[in-house]
């Protein structure tokens, strides 16, 4: 095992990689443009490096990563699926990855278009009447989708609405994003039953707070990987309160051409292209979280959205006097609407529903094998939509390995680790997402590594409390990280610990 | 299909496995009622060289700034892209990662998080920067709502001279929160301290200014801050979309500044039509609590060698924890590009920095004293000025960006959309990708429209 240092720790003083060309116009003296007192008085020290040490750093970090080229990555509720490479090819094409935001509409015309086009397939998809692809991630969708609610319901009057109803399955960014909206969050119980919504508590809450609750947001299949099969009555009792239904479409694998949120009632939802469409998540991003709507909330909608006119021609169309503004700069994440669109082209109506239908069925088969070895949360249900929970209970109880430990010890065998301790509602979580684009055969694997480190919890637990073994570091001192804040390299600090390369 | 690898029969061989006759046996669970019995109606599917022409023609009738001279600037920033960034940037263990929750497996983004955070931290002066945020104008928003705290009320002073897109984003989250924004007027092209003076009171959470600002105007920002720190308690933040800038421009820090947000997208990634884009957000450490987003911090192994590493840290802020009390709701952010600029501020070089905003400005210098010479332009304002500056024109801009676009030309930003007392001007922005050939080019075609 070897470190790498910082790229602070490298180089020399004078050392550069970039030129830049010598300046071509005549030039006033420094002091005659810009007042002294304004000009910078230390230089930003950057690295001085050589390009050949800054293409060893960063290859060499690039090794000391995991990604889905790397192996299978079943991490739960993060739908890590394959890439494709095409689809990055296609969002390098000069024509869009070289086009300025505020170009002349006529210099745009196939940019616009694309998204014009990618619009109306997302609202097919989610049975919607319209889609805004200004969110740039899931949070933000939610974030957006909120708002409309709020200037929905000030526009009827009702702006004193102020509870939204979310289920303790949740994704955190639900709640977080409800405070944003100047909303409180209430939580509802998990029926212990069906893993569903606790209905007899929706019931109660709607009857003693109906008149404040403006939403209620709902992942569905949610986060145990289970249908709420009362989706529909939910939706009937809260709009007979008064209140609006957000999808939490980060689940949205399981459902294409299955169902739409649209008719199971909902009003609005946004989609994680990151997850759904495949375009990749970049470390931790970008994604992309565009939100359909039904139609009486597209008066709110942000701006611009895409038009075509009577001529055939494309332009920004401004959303109107009740929209709720804009959420960011610009109209979207381009490049990530562009790997989408060449997604769903690629696959076309049968197409996508054998992605959810793959999905499911990878899911529901690693969910059989994996039984015998692992606690199942809510095992009564019989099937799971495309991903689901196991535990790490039986192990917890019998030699203290943990979920955690688990999930370190997978790294072992060249494989992501589950999203573990998530949902909240289910001890020693293993949330596992295998997607479609996974063999068989690494499905199988995947399951013959988890029986043996069952059997090593049974038999060997400090292998598995010590895992991982294999990797570039071991494991790392998180209460330290926490105690001690160290979030940036200073000059003269201690240098990197371990075996390194220069 | 597609990219699904296991074969019908191989799946009907699992379904049978399990029990199951068939895929339709498998979506029992979703009630009839919400069925859909029909397909999708999308188009068909491609095969690959379909689509890839299908694309190709797509692309193709948008003019990308390859075909083009672009004097665009207004937020969005075109820098030239060392080949050794993208190169490195899309290596494929970095590009198909999550955000990095084994942080045993995932060291190389975690420590190139770290390195973007110390690069903003370069920049700024500030002591602390997270991982990346949506944009520069949710960024604005953070700052604010850092600035607000828990509560999210109270009042913000903002410059007009910022962003227009940031203040409609920013106007936006304040209806929905619940906090009010005020709107300060410039004058001459930078805020106005009188304007200043008269909007801030004890009651003032936070004043955000933009330098340089979106008319490309320097900001007397040392005359500004002992205004704004007249409330002790007054969080002044600064706004920064063109990061060249900062190597010559005072840093935040050195001008007071508590918190520095802004775009840095222009810094080793492509414009991609305004997104994905690369929000930052620096601070003083005492908001480190308050920090939203991803926060990498360096640590060293539990037990054995204790090697140095890399983790997520400071958890308890955020949404899968603190839940509707995080500090903010991001989760996926912007992290590909932070390591796209990361990469580029290495190629760039401390050196390399101060050269390029040397060359920015020299170039928009000589480019706004030769537009300045031609009959019926003019300059808007006398302001210090960086790579972007703001002209009167005789014609519309309109016409004049249908004029330039016959020399493959595209123009600066039409004000008059943003702000009504500029009408019939526009914001030309010159960056070091910019030739005097190309400016000498630019200015032979305005002649035409003067003539
Ligand atoms: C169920 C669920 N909801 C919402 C989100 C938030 O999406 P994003 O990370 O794109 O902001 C996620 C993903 O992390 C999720 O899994």
């Amino acid at each position: 095992m070897s470190v790498e240092p910082l790229i602070f720790e490298k180089g020399a003083p004078g050392r550069r990689a970039a030129t830049l060309p010598a300046l071509d116009v005549p030039a006033e003296p420094l002091e005659n443009l810009v007042p002294p007192h304004l000009l910078r008085q230390e230089p930003a020290p950057l690295p001085e490096v050589s390009e050949i040490e800054i293409v060893r750093h960063y290859t060499h970090l690039s090794q000391r990563n995991f990604g889905v080229d790397t192996g299978f990555y079943p991490l739960g509720s993060c739908t890590m699926k394959y890439n494709p490479k095409l689809n990055e090819d296609m969002a390098a094409l000069p024509g869009f990855a070289a086009l300025h935001p505020l170009q002349p509409e006529s210099t745009v015309q196939g940019a616009i278009q694309l998204q014009y086009e990618l619009e109306q397939y997302l609202a097919e998809i989610a049975g919607m009447a319209r889609v805004t692809l200004q969110p740039s991630a899931g949070a933000h969708g939610e974030l957006t989708g909120l708002m409309l609610i709020k200037a929905y319901h000030e526009h009827r009057g009702e702006g004193h609405r102020n509870l939204v109803l979310i289920p303790d399955n949740a994704h955190g960014t639900n709640p977080a994003s409800a405070t944003l909206a100047g909303y409180r969050a209430v939580e509802i119980k998990t029926d212990p039953a069906t893993g569903g919504l606790d209905m007899d508590r929706l019931r109660s809450l709607l009857e003693s707070q109906g008149k404040q609750v403006a939403a209620i947001m709902l992942t569905n299949p949610n986060t145990l990987g289970i249908f709420d099969r009362n989706a529909v009555e939910i939706a009937r009792l809260v709009h007979e309160a008064g209140g609006q239904l957000y999808y939490d479409g980060a689940n949205a694998n399981a459902v294409l051409g299955i169902t739409r949120p649209g008719d199971m009632g909902f009003d609005v939802v946004h989609f994680n292209l990151h997850k759904t469409c495949s375009t990749p998540h970049g470390g931790g991003g970008p994604g992309a979280g565009p939100i359909g709507v039904k139609e009486h909330l597209v008066p709110f909608l942000p701006g611009p959205l895409p038009a075509k006119d009577e001529q055939g021609n494309y332009y920004w169309a401004d959303p109107g006097p009740l929209s709720i503004g804009k959420v960011r700069a610009n109209t979207g994440n381009f490049g990530v609407l562009v790997r989408a669109y060449a997604y769903i082209r690629t696959y076309g109506p049968d197409g996508l529903l054998r992605v959810a239908q793959s999905a499911i069925l990878n899911a529901n088969y690693l969910r059989h094998e994996l039984a015998s070895d692992y606690e199942i949360a809510f095992p009564q249900v019989r099937l799971c939509q495309h991903e689901f929970v196991a535990t790490a209970q039986r192990q917890k109880q019998e030699s203290g390995v943990t979920a955690n430990d688990i999930a370190k010890r997978l790294l072992d065998f060249g494989m992501y680790a589950p999203t573990i301790y998530f949902p909240l509602i289910v001890h020693e979580a293993l949330m596992i997402e295998p997607t479609e684009t996974e063999t068989r055969e690494t499905l199988d694997y995947f399951v013959k590594v988890m029986r043996q480190i069952a059997h090593e919890a049974r038999t060997n637990p400090e292998i598995v409390k010590t895992a991982p073994h294999t990797t570039p570091v071991g494991r790392l001192d998180q209460a330290l990280a926490a105690r001690r804040p160290n979030l940036r390299w200073r000059p003269g600090q201690e240098r990197t610990h371990g075996l390194g390369q220069p | 299909m597609g990219y699904i690898p296991n074969t019908p029969q191989e799946q009907q061989a699992m379904l049978e496995h399990l029990g199951l006759r068939s895929m339709e046996d498998l979506l029992e669970p979703v009630p009839e009622e919400v069925r859909l019995r029909r397909p999708l109606n999308l188009p068909p599917a491609l095969a690959e060289p379909e689509l890839k022409r299908l694309m190709m023609s797509m692309a193709a009738k948008n003019r990308s700034l390859d075909q083009v001279i672009s004097f665009l600037g207004a937020g969005t920033y075109e820098h030239a892209i060392p080949s050794v960034v993208p190169h490195l940037q899309r290596r494929s263990e970095f590009v198909t990662s999550y955000t990095p929750y084994q942080p045993e497996v995932s060291q190389g983004m975690l420590q190139a998080i770290y390195e973007f955070q110390t690069m903003v931290c370069q920049l700024t002066g500030l002591d602390i920067a997270n991982a990346s945020l949506y944009d520069g104008a949710t960024a604005l928003v953070e700052a604010v709502f850092m600035a607000l705290g828990p509560g999210g009320q109270g009042e913000v002073v903002v410059s007009t001279g910022i962003d227009p897109q940031y203040r409609r984003v920013l106007g936006t989250y304040a209806h929905a929160r619940g906090f009010r924004v005020r709107e300060i007027a410039t004058e001459n092209g930078v805020t106005s301290l009188a304007a200043l003076e008269a909007a801030i009171g004890p009651e003032t959470v936070a004043v955000a200014i933009q330098q340089p600002n979106f008319f490309g105007c320097i900001e007397d920002v040392k005359a500004i801050e002992p205004v704004v720190h007249r409330h002790s308690r007054t969080v002044f933040i600064s706004v920064t979309s063109e990061p060249a800038s900062f190597g010559l421009l005072a840093s935040p820090a050195e001008y007071n500044a508590d918190i520095a947000v802004g775009e840095l997208m222009s810094f080793g990634n492509p414009m991609s039509f305004g997104g994905p884009a690369l929000g930052f957000l620096a601070a003083r450490e005492r908001f480190l609590r308050l920090m939203p987003g991803r926060l990498v911090g360096q640590t060293v192994e539990e037990g054995g060698a204790k090697q140095t590493g890399y983790v997520l840290t400071l958890q308890a802020r955020e949404q899968h924890i603190r839940r509707e009390r995080a500090t903010s709701n991001i989760c996926t952010n912007q992290s590909l590009l932070a390591v796209g600029a990361t990469i580029y501020m290495a190629a760039l070089g401390k050196e390399g920095l101060r050269e390029l905003a040397t060359l920015c400005l020299h170039k928009a210098h000589y480019a706004q004293r030769q537009i300045s010479n031609l009959p019926g332009f003019a300059p808007a304002f006398s302001s210090p000025f960086f790579d972007e500056f703001v002209i009167r024109l005789p014609v519309s801009p309109s016409r004049l960006q249908e004029h330039l676009l016959q020399y493959d030309i595209i123009g600066g930003y039409d004000l008059g959309r943003d702000y009504p007392e500029l009408a019939n001007h526009m914001l030309f922005c010159v960056t070091e990708t910019r030739t005097r050939a190309d400016i000498d080019r630019l200015v032979a075609a305005l002649k035409e429209v003067a003539a």
